[in-house]
């Protein structure tokens, strides 16, 4: 997605965080609030959470995608300004969890959109998500 | 010729308002992290926003609703913050403009990225924009009026001069104009029309970004949002520069000057900081009552003691 050193490694130092949150229990939004309080600070490497979609560089979502939430994140993910990175938090967006065999489940997240990081657990810790967005930095 | 460009292009102008406006959002940010006790943000993180906005992001135009007025208003914005940016750093850096009027100048110039704003978010079609475009205009009707009192009793404190330039002269003579009651008065009323210029809490009805997602920015994205990001750094520098050339007898840049001048600039900015970290939001109806009623009373105040003196 972005071949040249520049623009990537500006993109990577200053990430802006949307939040997604299908059918979740609200566990996995919790420990997303958590990495922005001061214990983990997220700020530290540029990251903010914004209200708006089209202010966004990486999508979170949360929580199983059902029927109806199917809809709702195909529009978001198609307002969001490219590049954007998607991020599936949560054993409900990873692999569908206990709803997997539900009869109004949409299928895992990378059934829908295309998915750049996993963050399996239920929920993961906030060190997990940390890691994760590290992984996924590292990765390009 | 040359000199003039150089004066609009670089120093002091755009490029220096630039910077040292982003450097000015990097210590608010970081004065706020640490007033959660949190690390906070780089040095240049403010460069990254702005050059990732500018550089790396689509912009997505609003499929309903005017796109020119959509892409046009950012960059009206960006004008008007420049070069009112630029009238207030001429007399600062003893550059004699050559206008007598550049107070009531920069007072309309100040008013134009509010404005520009407001436009922009009308032109989106958005319905969360619009209320923050009516939120902002309500603002603006509530201090601009303060705001001009505040230019009214300065004009009044500098002998009826209505230049920058001679205004900074009176208070070399007679001292600063913070010494006196009537100028703390006058500076107290600044240090909030300022926070509501800036949109900054408790006065950040108009961009609520868990209430109304961003309100007036909310369909910016991309380049265009990277010159929203830019006027706002810009506004950033300039208003705390206007309050410390009107109260505090302005800058210099000779010698260990420099470092009160510096000084003087980042303790504006950190008493806007906190006053933005210590403070809930309040609704509209309340800012326009604490406008209209309590610092306009205070104006009037510092006025009445001018006159006789004070």
């Amino acid at each position: 997605m972005l071949k040249l050193g520049f623009k990537s490694y500006i993109f990577k130092k200053s990430l802006w965080l949307f939040h997604f949150g299908g059918a979740s229990c609200n566990n996995c939004d919790i420990e997303i609030l958590d990495c922005l309080t001061p214990r983990y600070d997220v700020e530290r490497f540029g990251m903010l959470l914004v209200g708006s979609v089209r202010h966004a560089d990486v999508l979170l979502i949360s929580g199983s995608i059902n029927q109806k939430d199917k809809v709702r994140l195909l529009e978001i993910y198609k307002q969001a300004p490219k590049p954007i990175l998607v991020v599936a938090i949560g054993a409900c967006s990873c692999t569908g969890g206990i709803f997997a065999e539900g009869n109004v489940f949409a299928g895992p997240v990378d059934k829908i959109i295309p998915v750049d990081a996993y963050i399996p657990g239920c929920p993961p810790k906030p060190e997990a998500i940390l890691a994760g967005i590290f992984k996924l930095l590292k990765k390009k | 010729m040359l000199k003039e460009l150089f004066h609009f292009l670089i120093y002091p102008g755009f490029l220096f308002l630039a910077i040292a406006g982003g450097f000015l959002s990097w210590f608010d940010r970081k004065v706020t992290a640490m007033l959660q006790f949190r690390k906070g943000p780089p040095v240049l993180q403010p460069f990254f926003d702005f050059l990732k906005l500018l550089l790396v992001k689509e912009t997505i135009l609003p499929a309903k609703g005017s796109r020119i007025t959509f892409l046009l208003a950012p960059v009206f914005s960006l004008f008007g913050a420049t070069v009112a940016g630029i009238l207030i750093f001429l007399p600062l850096l003893n550059i004699k403009t050559g206008f007598a009027g550049d107070l009531i100048v920069i007072f309309y110039l100040l008013a134009i990225p509010s404005l520009a704003f407001m436009i922009g978010a009308m032109a989106s079609g958005n319905p969360l924009a619009s209320v923050g475009a009516s939120r902002e205009m309500k603002l603006m009707m509530s201090y601009e009026l303060t705001f001009l009192l505040v230019i009214a009793g300065i004009i009044m404190k500098a002998n009826m001069n209505i230049g920058l330039y001679d205004i900074l002269n009176t208070q070399k003579e007679t001292g600063a104009f913070i010494g006196s009651i009537s100028g703390v008065l006058l500076f107290i009323a600044t240090v909030f029309c300022v926070q509501a210029q800036l949109g900054l809490v408790p006065f950040d009805m108009a961009e609520a970004e868990t209430e109304i997602n961003h309100g007036s920015f909310i369909e910016y994205s991309g380049s265009v949002y990277a010159i929203v990001k830019l006027t706002k750094y810009i506004m950033l520098f300039i208003l705390p520069a206007f309050v410390v050339t009107v109260f505090m007898g302005g800058l210099s840049w000779e010698g260990i000057n420099i470092l009160w001048s510096v000084l003087k600039i980042l303790s504006v900015v950190l008493l806007i900081t906190l006053i933005r970290n210590t403070n809930p939001r309040v609704k509209i109806k309340q800012a326009m009552r604490y406008f209209f009623i309590w610092m306009n009373l205070l104006v009037i105040i510092a006025i009445i003691l001018i006159i006789f003196g004070l």
